[in-house]
């Protein structure tokens, strides 16, 4: 089980044919993914690692009929209406490895992707993974890395930054567990996918026993990952720690998310509603391992 | 930086056809003059620049000949408020005052708007957090129709606005919404909005702030660094955004934190990761050191532009240490930053900074190889009495244990200072 992405999930790679698509494109098939094409317009008939290219992601739906999810390498200006073809031709789950995207295109294709039936995961996020089964994106790097240090077990991961969502597996399996799904959720101030969307898929999945979580400063959604807890609608052992307490405010720093205005997304703000939801806090991301051995009854 | 002045941001606003006051900026006391017999009978007279509260600061004034004109601009000028000198004043035909209104519109990335977001008030021209929440009307805007002059209707209809001048609201807020879109506005803010003895809207001020990722696609703004910084750009950053500008293989951020290259035990910080960067922060402020500038080198970004953010980072005057802050188990191969570090420091320590604190915390993938890369290529310089004596290489068993760099750091740089101290004394 796990969440989102599993063995048999269809994905595709759009921008399959450039410099970051072909290198994880070669990653994401040797993990396992079920890759099913990729697109480059014009380079239909040619291949990327075995990946068989496509012109538009619709020939890619007409040939092997529903796609789960798709995996955009396309940069800046061009994100917008890639993503919008990926939600025309039904995609279900979009996921944009891509920062630096104008607000406003992130705003629209987000809103485009919703009127469609489908969701956009990021943008800014380096990936997916469900150890053992399948990856999205490039997180874990490379076949080896990722098997080293994302080993299966019971604990799902959300993370803010896409270093750290490499480094809380990291942590849980020195304390002893392993991950079922660690999504990172993306950099940009607006994101598709907010960790609250996600916590009730964590709580139907029945492998999945508590959520670790890399949070930072900046925006709403740790606050409303504590809505969703204090309605009952998560009920697992829910672990955060969060960073950048000591960040000045009103400067934005490399992820775009991170900036503290008047005092809102503050790590305080964020740490209080959590607590007050009954979830748990971390000093330093080793005590998450500390503080779910106490909570998960093995 | 991707802000705007208020003069700039009205021409602009003026561009879009959006009705702003006749006026226009002057940098002396001669040209305040000439603007003000071009405008003819009173003007207000404003400084220019990025802080709020201009009028407690007196920098605003109200004056009726172009000689009190020159005269008002003349005082303005040689002010500064809150750190920042006035280097322009805008002069503008005073406005014949019927009412104040605000209106705003931001970025709302809470998962139920995802939008941006109009806020408008009729309690205008004050503070808009001193303004009671029920006053102030908030709606969401749908970032593919935009707002249509319905939402206009109801945004005014709302906030109490008289029924003869709801569609007169209606467009104004439609045409900003969309000025607010066309110009990929991060915040565009408008307080007061005025309407005047004849109902005329009329924008009084204008706070207008570029998303600093769609500054690229607007070239005409001429904006020279998309970076929220505490203060005016440095020369590190304008080196740090050309650095980032011109190479997109990996991230390479560098910019300035307010350090005024004297004060004691700031630190050269190299952050590797914007999570990283946070957990670094927070450490470097808990043990008492202070980040001289911030940096981030991440998304597999290649050597050589890790090399040039960790040269600018070592290059800042009298900083007390340099910390690679690689506070995360990266994804990217990170054998790039030992390279791109062996190499700096063999630049910098021996001519520049012998003895300088050198913490050096690299995890993830292909780890072992470079943590090698770094001790191999620095093991001349770590003798005993070399320059590298106060380099130290730390892997994964430290990965988030911030307290124990942080500590270590804050020794290195003490024994440093102190062996400054007496070198400066003999």
């Amino acid at each position: 089980m796990g969440i989102l992405i599993s063995k048999g999930t269809k994905v595709i790679v759009q921008g399959i044919t450039g410099r970051e698509g072909s290198v994880r494109t070669n990653y994401m098939k040797e993990y396992g993914t079920k890759l099913i094409g990729g697109t480059s317009p014009g380079k239909a008939g040619e291949e990327i690692h075995g990946v068989p290219v496509y012109n538009t992601v619709k020939e890619i739906a007409r040939e092997h009929g529903e796609i789960d999810f798709s995996v955009l390498f396309v940069p800046g200006r061009g994100l917008k209406t890639a993503v919008m073809e990926a939600a025309d031709a039904g995609v279900k789950y979009i996921i944009p490895c891509v920062e630096g995207t104008p607000i406003h295109d992130i705003m629209e294709m987000i809103a485009y992707a919703q009127m469609k039936g489908s969701r956009v995961i990021g943008p800014g996020s380096i990936g997916i993974i469900t150890p053992g089964e399948a990856v999205v994106g490039w997180l874990g790097g490379n076949v080896d890395w990722a098997n080293k240090f994302f080993q299966r077990g019971n604990i799902g991961v959300f993370s803010r930054s896409g270093g750290q969502s490499g480094t809380i597996p990291w942590v849980l399996r020195e304390g002893g567990f392993g991950v079922s799904t660690v999504v990172h959720t993306g950099t940009e101030p607006v994101l598709g996918t907010s960790m609250a969307d996600l916590l009730p898929y964590f709580e139907a999945d029945p492998e999945t026993a508590g959520v670790a979580v890399y949070a930072e400063i900046g925006g709403s959604q740790e606050e409303e990952c504590a809505e969703v807890i204090a309605s009952g609608r998560f009920t697992k052992p829910f672990v955060i720690y969060v960073a950048g307490a000591w960040a000045p405010e009103g400067q934005r720093f490399s992820h775009a998310s991170n900036i503290v205005e008047r005092g809102r997304g503050s790590a305080k703000s964020k740490i209080d509603a959590i607590k007050k939801a009954g979830g748990y806090v971390a000093e330093t991301p080793t005590d998450i391992p500390k503080i779910l051995r106490e909570k998960i009854k093995v | 930086m991707a802000r705007f002045l208020e003069y700039q941001g009205k021409e602009w606003l003026s561009k879009a056809g959006i009705p702003v006051p006749k006026g226009r900026s002057a940098a002396t006391p001669e040209e305040a003059k000439q603007a003000a017999e071009w405008i003819g009978g009173p003007v207000a007279v404003k400084g220019q620049v990025q802080a709020g509260g201009r009028g407690k600061a007196g920098i605003v004034k109200l004056v009726n000949t172009p000689e009190e004109a020159a005269s008002a601009a003349a005082e303005i000028l040689a002010k500064t408020v809150k750190g920042l000198p006035v280097r322009q004043v805008l002069v503008e035909e005073k406005l014949d005052i019927k009412k104040e209104f605000y209106v705003s519109l931001v970025i709302n990335g809470a998962r139920e708007a995802r939008s941006p977001m109009v806020m408008f008030s009729t309690e205008g021209g004050m503070d808009i957090e001193s303004v009671l929440e029920e006053k102030i009307i908030k709606m969401f805007v749908n970032p593919v129709n935009g707002l249509q002059t319905y939402d206009g209707v109801d945004l005014a209809s709302q906030a109490g606005i008289p029924a003869k001048d709801l569609s007169k609201f209606a467009s104004f807020f439609a045409k900003l919404s969309q000025t607010y879109k066309k110009y990929d506005c991060q915040t565009l803010e408008i307080n007061p909005l005025i309407m005047t003895g004849n109902g005329e809207l009329i924008c009084a001020d204008c706070k207008m702030e570029i998303d600093n990722s769609s500054v690229s696609r607007h070239p005409e703004f001429g904006i020279k660094i998309a970076r929220d910084l505490p203060g005016e750009p440095t020369e590190l950053d304008y080196i740090g955004w050309s650095i980032e500008e011109t190479d997109a293989r990996g991230t390479g951020f560098l910019m300035n934190m307010g350090y005024d290259e004297v004060s004691p035990y700031h630190i050269g910080y190299h952050p590797i990761g914007g999570g990283s960067a946070m957990m670094g922060l927070d450490v470097l402020n808990q043990v008492g050191l202070k980040p001289a500038n911030y940096a981030d080198t991440s998304g597999n970004p290649v050597g050589s532009k890790i090399y040039r953010v960790a040269k600018c980072v070592l290059s800042q005057p009298n900083i007390d240490g340099y910390l690679l802050g690689g506070f995360m188990m990266a994804n990217q191969e990170q054998w790039h930053h030992a390279h791109a570090i062996v190499k700096v420091l063999r630049e910098i320590l021996p001519t520049q900074k012998p003895g300088l604190p050198c913490v050096l915390l690299l995890c993830g993938n292909r780890e072992d190889e470079s943590l090698e890369i770094l001790r191999t290529g620095l093991a001349d310089l770590m003798t005993p009495d070399g320059p590298g004596k106060r380099i130290e290489i730390y892997g994964k068993e430290h990965v988030t244990d911030t307290k124990f760099i942080g500590e270590r750091l804050l020794a290195l740089s003490q024994e440093y200072r102190a062996e400054k101290d007496a070198r400066k004394v003999g």
